[in-house]
């Protein structure tokens, strides 16, 4: 690099005030260049300033955060030195953002063309014709359908992978030279992201512009940046280009992100299998749907004809896209939506098919885990309260055994005991997944239904949670229903896996095997979909485009 | 359904609700007053009356007939612009309202007519700037107005102004309206005292739906891309919280037909709150229950009204 840098960050420090008035560093200088041209990857987990990095590059902080020192230049101007009037001026011409989940970035009430125009009516950059052939070429070149027309529509009349290229053509419309992509892919499903990603990649080429890509996902990444900064603590770990970042990691934290990434293969049950053992769940030609019911069918119905048996001890992963009828496959099983037509047996017996009419030992015997631990635990009660309430409803304890039990839950988690007189709010995202599955454990339950319940984790932490899983399944003779959008996650912890598709169950096979048996076409492409860390693999990735076509929702 | 049907469908809902409240609401008056103590035509007899007199009166009025049969002969009249006659003078309830609602309309839509864009105006901008010391002013007088009885603004309003300053006339009614300027003096007090009463909600229920959706990503977006903050607030916020506005808009002004009893005792003003505290002093029940319909049914369209506009202004409805 002999040219002047495009970007230049010296001594960057930003500072926050939290609710209790306290002001505290989030960036703790930080130093770095970026070429023009040059796309360079933010990585780190959350609360590792990576975001509020990419903003401070647009002179923007969110409420609460205030630049405290240090310098940004961008080439001739000192964005630290502006007040926010010139700031604007810069921002969408000289520097521009795609944010992370597009379809809240949009203005619901506003066409998107008048959107994404909307940055040449700010700065008076061309007139209103003109911004909006160049917008159409623009979602020519990001291979969005109806490029004519699309313009048209209203953001919720166009898919979400749509919607973060159409953000993509609203950050370019202004010609940048920098443009900041702020986890452009993560809502997005693993078949969306690659065309996206492919998108992406190719008008940034084109356009020669220098890009920032924040990111928590190492194989993203490795795909489109140059450069990768490794964020901890509001701190820069390391430096290097993408290609010495995935061969050669120096410091220890980013290794620890790759071990992450490693897939763990799952050993398989050391039970001995046998076959004349009644299946621990048993679900056989199951319906479920939402909505008012008519003639004993609900109107929009999700789930058809699913059929699978789970032997006791053993893990059975569902995977598939959003919308694939995974999650209410779990809610069905507990209960909570009841499923109109089909068997539920569990350990042989026939289960009501609605958690109202089962009994309270059956509830016991299958308990569910969500998503977000944020909204499970009421935020309002003690941790004490919260795993005491099953521990009384199903096993009638006394406030002293309760006590006794909690600190025993908290332990099984690997929690310390004196958590359990804090609020949720007051603990990290693991530590509250740790207090969900407790939760789940205090009903002495011998199937859980893990929904997605790493997804909203960092790498690290969510690879924590899963050793967590493996040792209380190996202490308590627990089974698995694991449901999951990530396959790595399924295959690290999984014996067998459902594929769905559209709320039906498209492939059952072996997870060790998933990748190579694979041959229902959804399932390859799903498979095939799911990033490698290595800088090629988009570039060489072949889709067999009919399968592209079937499958998927681009 | 077409898509584009949709909001038409729900429009027609919320309109036919609105009926069935009605018809609910009407069910309710009328045996709610027929609950007021004391027997009506003892009351018009005196206390000398003889049992027969009573008696008699009772059968005329058609007091003795089943209660449903009475409510069905009262609603059918209602519905067909029938709202009975007194029972104090005789008179058709028609005749005695009809003035009095008009003076409350004209009185309301005066008030309106500066309150709203007042408080809107004071609302937005109190979120545009939030935490400035123009959003602290706004806020701590909304709070103070709210936390002052409205006895209290009309008592000190004619104080200072007809007793003290002598600018303005101290009773609104009669007084010569035959200028603009005349009218505007006329009007001021009452006008001021009710603003003040009903713009304090505006102002926080405004100022609250517009920091929600100016705390959305798509209104960082806009400031993302240069947007200046008026142009984030005007074109990408307030858009977005028209249906939470137009609902406390709503609210608020239904307190002007039926909620304005001090303020028209204090300045003397002919409305139709007064006139349904006359009635119910004298159970003149005819002229009580027409007069809740009355309050009732403002009430009932102008909720309506904004749950209209909020259905019309959601994008997802419309398209």
């Amino acid at each position: 690099m002999t040219a002047a840098p495009l970007v230049s960050v010296r001594g960057l420090t930003i500072g926050a005030t939290t609710d209790a008035g306290r002001k505290v560093k989030i960036i703790k200088g930080v130093d770095f260049d970026i070429a023009p041209g040059e796309i360079v990857a933010l990585i780190g987990e959350s609360g590792s300033g990576k975001t509020t990095i990419a903003l401070s590059l647009m002179g923007h902080t969110r409420t609460g955060c205030e630049i405290t020192g240090g310098t940004i230049r961008l080439g001739d101007d000192d964005i630290t030195a502006m007040d926010e009037r010139a700031r604007s001026g810069l921002r969408g011409t000289a520097v521009s953002y795609v944010p992370q989940s597009a379809a809240a970035a949009f203005n619901p009430s506003q066409r998107i063309m008048q959107q994404v125009i909307e940055i040449s009516a700010i700065h008076k950059l061309m007139p209103r014709p003109e911004a909006e052939k160049k917008a159409v070429e623009l979602f020519r070149a990001l291979a969005l359908p109806d490029p004519e027309t699309i313009g048209h529509r209203y953001p919720h009349q166009v898919s979400g992978g749509q919607l973060q290229r159409l953000s993509a053509a609203m950050a370019l419309i202004g010609d940048p030279q920098l443009v900041i992509f702020d986890e452009p892919t993560t809502a997005l499903d693993v078949t969306t992201q690659i065309e996206v990603l492919r998108a992406f990649k190719s008008v940034m080429e084109k356009g020669g512009m220098a890009g920032v890509y924040v990111s928590h996902d190492l194989a993203v990444v490795a795909q489109i940046a140059d450069r990768i900064i490794v964020l901890k603590g509001g701190e820069i770990q390391e430096v290097g280009t993408t290609q010495q970042i995935l061969d050669a990691p120096a410091h220890p934290y980013t290794q620890e992100l790759l071990a992450a990434f490693e897939p763990v293969p799952h050993e398989l049950a050391q039970i001995e299998h046998r076959p004349h053992e009644r299946p621990i769940l048993e679900i056989q030609h199951l319906y479920a749907g939402y909505g008012p019911v008519r003639n004993g069918e609900p109107q929009l119905k999700i789930l058809k004809d699913v059929n699978f048996k789970l032997q006791r001890g053993r893990n059975l992963g569902v995977i598939g896209e959003s919308g694939s009828g995974k999650s209410t496959l779990a809610r069905a099983i507990a209960g909570i939506v009841p499923a109109y037509r089909g068997n539920i047996l569990f350990d042989g017996r026939e289960q009501h098919l609605s958690l109202a009419d089962r009994s309270k030992d059956d509830l016991r015997r299958a308990q569910m885990v969500f998503q977000l631990a944020d909204t499970a635990l009421n935020p309002a009660q003690s941790i004490e309260k919260i795993l005491g309430r099953p521990l009384y409803f199903y096993h009638g304890m006394n406030s002293r055994q309760r006590e006794a039990r909690v600190i025993e839950l908290l332990d099984m988690v690997r929690l310390p005991a004196a958590l359990r007189h804090r609020l949720p709010g007051e603990l990290s995202g693991g530590q509250k997944q740790r207090i969900n599955l407790a939760r789940a454990l205090a009903a002495e339950p011998e199937l859980i239904l893990c929904d997605e319940i790493t997804s909203a984790l960092d790498t690290v932490v969510a690879a924590a949670i899963l050793d967590l899983l493996k040792e209380l399944q190996r202490e308590l003779n627990l089974s698995y229903l694991f449901i999951s959008h990530d396959l790595s996650t399924v295959e690290s912890i999984c014996d067998d896996v459902l594929v769905m598709y559209k709320g039906e169950v498209v492939e059952a096979l072996p997870a060790a095997q998933m990748s190579r048996d694979a041959s229902h076409g959804y399932s390859r492409l799903l498979i095939s979909s799911v990033p490698q860390l290595d800088t090629g693999w988009l570039a060489g990735l072949e889709q067999d485009p009919e399968l592209v076509a079937a499958f998927s929702d681009r | 359904m077409p898509a584009s049907l949709t909001p038409y469908f729900l429009i027609a809902q919320r309109l036919g609700v609105a009926l069935i409240t009605l018809v609910i609401v009407s069910f309710a008056v009328f045996f709610a007053t027929e609950l007021l103590p004391g027997d009506v035509a003892e009351i018009l007899l005196g206390q000398a009356a003889t049992p027969e007199a009573v008696a008699g009166l009772r059968e005329a009025m058609g007091l003795n007939q089943p209660g449903i049969y009475r409510f069905l002969h009262w609603f059918v009249g209602l519905a067909s612009g029938d709202l009975g006659t007194s029972y104090v003078n005789n008179m058709p309830v028609a005749d005695l309202i009809s003035g009095r609602l008009a003076n409350s309309l004209k009185l309301a839509g005066v008030t309106t007519l500066f309150a709203v864009p007042i408080a809107l105006s004071l609302g937005i901008g109190a979120a545009m700037w939030r935490g400035s010391i123009f959003d602290r002013l706004v806020s701590v007088l909304t709070i103070s107005v709210i936390s002052v009885p409205e006895f209290m603004v009309a008592t000190l309003a004619v104080l200072i102004f007809a007793v003290w300053l002598g600018w303005l006339p101290a009773l609104s009614y009669g007084a010569d309206v035959g200028s603009w300027s005349a009218m505007l003096k006329a009007y001021a007090m009452p006008v001021i005292t009710l603003g003040f009463v009903v713009s304090a909600q505006m102002i926080r229920m405004t100022r609250a739906a517009v920091i929600e959706t100016i705390n959305t990503p798509y209104v960082e977006m806009a400031l993302l891309k240069g947007a200046s903050r008026s142009r984030m607030v005007l074109r990408h916020a307030l858009p977005n919280a028209l249906g939470p506005i137009a609902n406390a808009v709503a609210l608020s002004l239904s307190y002007l037909v039926g909620g304005v009893i001090i303020v028209e005792t204090i300045f003397n003003y002919p409305g139709v709150a007064k006139l349904m505290v006359d009635a119910v002093s004298t159970r003149d029940l005819p002229l009580i229950q027409s007069c809740a319909m009355i309050f009732c049914i403002s009430y009932l369209s102008l909720i309506t009204l904004a749950d209209m506009i909020a259905i019309l202004a959601n994008p997802r409805l419309r398209h």
